[in-house]
């Protein structure tokens, strides 16, 4: 009875150090699996997520074990293909959001470059006391044009 | 005039899953008549057990699955099953092995991996399986052919149905008087005896080429698969593999050590070769799906079938042949993709060079 | 099953479907009468919409230009005849299965009158290729197989490559539609004269003509007029009844036994292949100097009393011409354009027939009763997808929404020829899936592409904001430096300057 308990129990002691070798040894580089998940978010670049930006999500998803429901722009679609690549268990999306573009009223616009500075993919074109518009087919939804103008001409339309 | 909107195609399959499995059960009636002719009524028992209890499965589970039992009994595949796993039993076999079987087939190999198109095994195979090393005593009552030179007792047709219920023989027989080895059994303990072949053969059960009985079942359940070869309801990649997969080791060894190798005539018509080259093996869902992934997969079928027959312990080894090649179909089915036209041919998997 | 050869190259899979076509060949083509009324989309083509140039209430002549080519893919339009613009409006249409779409209404004056011949070219060989492709461009001339490709952008295309053989494709694979064969029965000689034009065009001196071997009607008239022609360029060439032969990709493979690449066009392997009905239609306009006005269309199916093939007018409406096929039988359930495979159903018959109407299927069909079941992975769409494709796994991929495998797999070199969709004993509608899974691909690639350009443009940005800050701290360092070398006296110009631009600035 003692042979079979001794052998069964290093069987399961050396397969043990050699699972936890190759996870040591035999991972894919962190790096490699931060751009990967970049990859897979919209860049938006919209901060809904509490991050400055989808490459700095990315990090925290990988590095810190941050949820990945977290990102609105990427909808559910992106949490699958982020739960099946980190063999995380899927969550609901904390906050569902409907794909829509800002819109400048012209009639309202000051002017003030509030707006093109704060656009993370300078989608906004406009000059100092100049008519500023937004480029459509640039512009990724984030919001982040909104709050700063002072005259709040912006408004977000969704897209069709 | 004002129409309604469809899209094309706009003309509909004149096949459907249900016509398949009927063509099928009706290739294997020349083989259940010729195992009742040989083997007596006892086929006909175990057919319809093992029906009553696949249906009841299949019904139970659909329902239990929230789908309508009704569409998933009309494709008949349940039935198949059903008369597959009564092909592969002895003719004197009780009821409550032959359920479990059916059973443990229709509800556990089919539905529990998610029912008709997405089982993994065979299910015949998966259930008789099962029953065989849950019940080794149980399965081994073969009764032997009519042949009038034998020592032997045949039962009535209501003696074998008694037996199939209560497991009871009509009193003073003996199990050992209504049930035969069969050729496989003798000739498997003949060699493990070290008795050479040919002493082997002399036996009166061996027959002329295949065992007596089995080959000429073998032969109508040939009759049968070359109708559904005609019929395009299989293709022949899957029974030739097999075939020549048993048939390729069979012939070296014979020819390397004639005395202790049976030919490879009898292993081809020697047990449930036929059945399993052109019925077992076929099962479309458990089977591999690209023209050369189905002949590597009956190739597989057939080698292994020779290694368990030679050198393990079973007399037969189709039902493991067929269950071990199923868990290579997703390998099989992954390096055996065509090349698609107009894609790179040197890329190996069918990759897209765009 | 593989098809069998004529001394060149196989077809992989395929399926031999009841022809159908006897029904609609019996007669010679009936010239369809005038219409009262023509309505003529200014989309009958890949590309841009065609743009009016006509006003309401103008009076048009046959062959007249009424809307113009725009953007670098298209074609103009022309009047079919003579009459009165009464309106530019939305109206049904086959391309969008009966729903509406901006169309050209003309009332026909019933004279037919033609404006003024102006520059037919009967002798196409003393003129330039590249003059002739521009004045095939203002005829108006598309792709009559049913794809309307505007057929001088495809030649000019094709002149960029290493073109050695052009095919004509008389194969008309799909069932019931036997216009084609019509055409090669009474025009043969257009269709050679065509031919004659487009391997000019192309500068190439080898042309071959695929038909079917059930044609052997068309192959006796083709074949008699190359015999009194005499050119040896041209030659026919018979392949097997299997559909889909006559698919542009499977007849380059067929006759030429070469593989047109993923993504790719026959002319990266050589070929050019124009239907026949597109050469008769070049002779028409290049010698004739009529544009493409007119155009031979069956009328078949178990829905209208007596099948045929007629010539009529582009704009007449489906309404105008059944009446020439019998009228409709109380069997008439489906309205089709095109074939039983491929076909568009309509919902309406008051749409016109365009230059893509090769074929009016007024079928008897129902859906089937049979319902939808797992698929079995019988393996049989495999074995008759002409691509080599594995609907199997392309079906599992499309329900998982996994674009990568559908890529793998290759669901975009899917033709959506139906073939997969008739073997299937589950009754899966495959084709109507991939059809979906494509356009979810295209969203999907999309998507993507908006989501590089999106991160391109952010890190374009930090860099921006990166530079411009660490050139602001070089300057700022730079006047430090230089307002220590210079001493207070340096800092109080600086002060003064600043003071000034401030001043300048307000």
């Amino acid at each position: 009875m003692w042979t079979a308990i001794l052998t069964i129990a290093s069987i399961a002691l050396i397969a043990g150090l050699g699972l936890s070798l190759a996870s040591r040894h035999l991972s894919s580089k962190e790096g490699d699996l931060v751009e990967q998940v970049n990859d897979m978010l919209p860049q938006t670049q919209c901060a809904q997520c509490g991050y400055p930006g989808c490459r700095p999500y990315a990090t925290a998803v990988v590095e810190d074990g941050v949820a990945i429901n977290l990102c609105p722009p990427g909808g559910d679609e992106t949490i699958q293909r982020l739960a099946t690549l980190l063999g995380r268990d899927s969550l609901p999306l904390s906050e569902i959001m409907v794909p829509s573009v800002a819109v400048i009223d012209e009639s309202l616009c000051i002017g003030c470059t509030h707006c093109r500075n704060a656009c993370p993919v300078d989608a906004i074109v406009g000059a100092h006391q100049l008519m500023h518009t937004i480029i459509e087919s640039e512009c990724t939804g984030c919001e982040l044009c909104v709050t700063p103008c002072p005259v709040d001409c912006i408004s977000m339309k969704p897209l069709t | 005039m004002e129409f309604e909107h469809r899209e094309a195609p706009f003309l509909s399959p004149q096949v459907s899953v249900s016509s398949l499995m009927l063509q099928v059960l009706a290739a294997l009636i020349p083989a259940a008549m010729a195992h009742v002719w040989y083997f007596g009524p006892g086929f006909i028992l175990n057919l319809l057990v093992a029906a009553v209890f696949a249906a009841t499965g299949e019904a139970l589970m659909l329902s239990l699955r929230s789908r309508k039992p009704a569409s998933g009994l009309t494709d008949y595949s349940a039935l198949v099953t059903a008369a597959l796993l009564a092909f592969a039993l002895p003719s004197l076999t009780p009821w409550w092995v032959t359920a479990t079987g059916a059973l443990f087939a229709v509800v556990v190999a089919k539905h529990l991996y998610g029912g008709l198109g997405f089982n993994m095994f065979n299910p015949a195979m998966a259930g008789y399986v099962v029953i065989l090393v849950a019940f080794p005593m149980h399965l081994n009552l073969w009764v032997a052919p009519s042949m009038g030179d034998l020592d032997y007792q045949h039962l009535s047709i209501l003696e074998t149905l008694t037996f199939t219920l209560t497991g009871s023989l009509p009193d003073g027989v003996l199990f050992d008087a209504v049930s035969r080895a069969t050729p496989l059994d003798v000739m498997k303990s003949g060699l493990n005896n070290a008795r050479t072949v040919a002493e082997i053969r002399a036996a009166p059960i061996m027959g002329s080429f295949g065992g007596r009985g089995w080959e000429w079942i073998g032969n109508f359940t040939a009759i049968g698969g070359f109708w559904l070869l005609a019929k395009k309801v299989i293709r022949w990649h899957i029974p030739v593999g097999v075939g020549l997969g048993l048939l390729f080791p069979a012939t070296i060894m014979y020819m390397i050590e004639p005395g202790s190798a049976a030919s490879p005539g009898f292993h081809l018509f020697g047990g449930a070769t036929i059945l399993c080259a052109f019925f077992i093996a076929t099962d479309p869902v458990s089977a591999a799906t690209s023209p050369k992934g189905r002949l590597i997969y009956g190739l597989g079928i057939g080698f292994l079938i020779y290694c368990i027959r030679r050198w393990g312990s079973y007399a037969d080894g189709v039902a493991f042949a067929v269950l071990l090649m199923n868990i290579a179909v997703p390998t099989i089915d992954y390096l055996t993709r065509p090349h698609i036209i107009g894609h790179n041919k040197n890329s190996g998997s069918g990759e897209s060079d765009v | 099953m593989s098809a069998p050869t004529y001394d060149l190259g196989t077809l992989h899979g395929g399926l031999r479907l009841p022809a159908n076509k006897s029904v609609s060949t019996r007669q010679p083509i009936i010239n369809a009468p005038l219409p009262s009324q023509l309505v003529l989309p200014i989309t009958q083509h890949v590309g841009d919409p065609a743009q009016p140039i006509i006003g309401i209430g103008e009076r048009v002549l046959k062959g007249q230009l009424i809307a113009e080519m725009t953007g670098s893919l298209g074609a103009p339009v022309h009047a079919s005849s003579s009459g009165k613009v009464i309106a530019i409006e939305p109206r049904p249409v086959s391309r969008r299965n009966g729903d509406n779409a901006p169309c050209i209404i003309i009332e026909c004056d019933g004279k037919d009158e033609a404006i003024q011949a102006a520059d037919a070219m009967p002798n196409f060989t003393e003129i330039s290729p590249s003059s002739l492709l521009r004045a095939i461009l203002q005829g108006g001339i598309v792709g009559l197989g049913g794809a309307v490709f505007p057929t001088a952008q495809k030649l000019m295309q094709a002149r960029t490559c290493d073109i050695d053989q052009l095919l004509l494709n008389g194969v008309e694979c799909e069932s019931y539609i036997s216009c084609d064969d019509m055409l090669m029965r009474e025009r043969a000689g257009q269709v050679i004269s065509g031919a004659q034009i487009l391997m000019h065009a192309l500068e190439i001196d080898k042309c071959l003509i695929a038909i079917e071997s059930d044609k052997p009607e068309a192959i006796r008239a083709l074949g008699g007029v190359l015999g009194e022609m005499d050119d040896s360029r041209i030659t026919l060439k018979q392949v097997p009844t299997i559909y889909p032969s006559g698919g542009e990709d499977q007849l380059v493979q067929l006759v030429t036994n070469r593989e047109v690449p993923s993504g790719g066009l026959p002319s990266d392997v050589g070929c050019l292949v124009q239907n026949v009905g597109t050469a008769a239609a070049i002779h028409d306009w290049i010698i004739d100097n009529q544009p493409l006005i007119a155009r031979i269309t069956t009328i078949t199916g178990d829905g209208v009393a007596n099948p045929i093939n007629v010539r009529a007018r582009i704009g007449t409406t489906i309404e105008d011409v059944i009446t020439l096929a019998g009228g409709y039988t109380d069997r008439a359930r489906q309205l089709i354009i095109g074939g039983p495979m491929t076909g568009k159903s309509v919902t309406t018959d008051r749409v016109p027939l365009v230059k893509s109407t090769n074929c009016i299927l007024v079928s008897s069909e129902t859906p089937s009763a049979e319902p939808e079941m797992p698929c079995i992975r019988c393996g049989d769409c495999a074995s008759v997808c002409p691509v080599q494709l594995l609907p199997q796994q392309l079906f599992w991929y499309a329900c998982a929404d996994n674009e990568i495998k559908l890529r793998e797999f290759g669901l975009i070199d899917c033709i959506e020829c139906g073939c997969c969709d008739l073997v299937c004993p589950s009754h899966i509608p495959l084709t109507v899936n991939f059809r979906v899974a494509k356009g979810r691909i295209r969203e999907l690639a999309d998507e993507k592409a908006r989501a590089v350009r999106a991160r391109q443009r952010f890190e374009a940005r930090n860099d921006r904001l990166e530079r411009e800050k660490s050139e602001r701290e070089c300057e700022l360092r730079n006047q430090k430096d230089l307002a220590k070398k210079a001493g207070p006296s340096a800092i109080a110009e600086i002060l003064k300057r600043k003071q000034q631009k401030n001043e300048d600035d307000s």
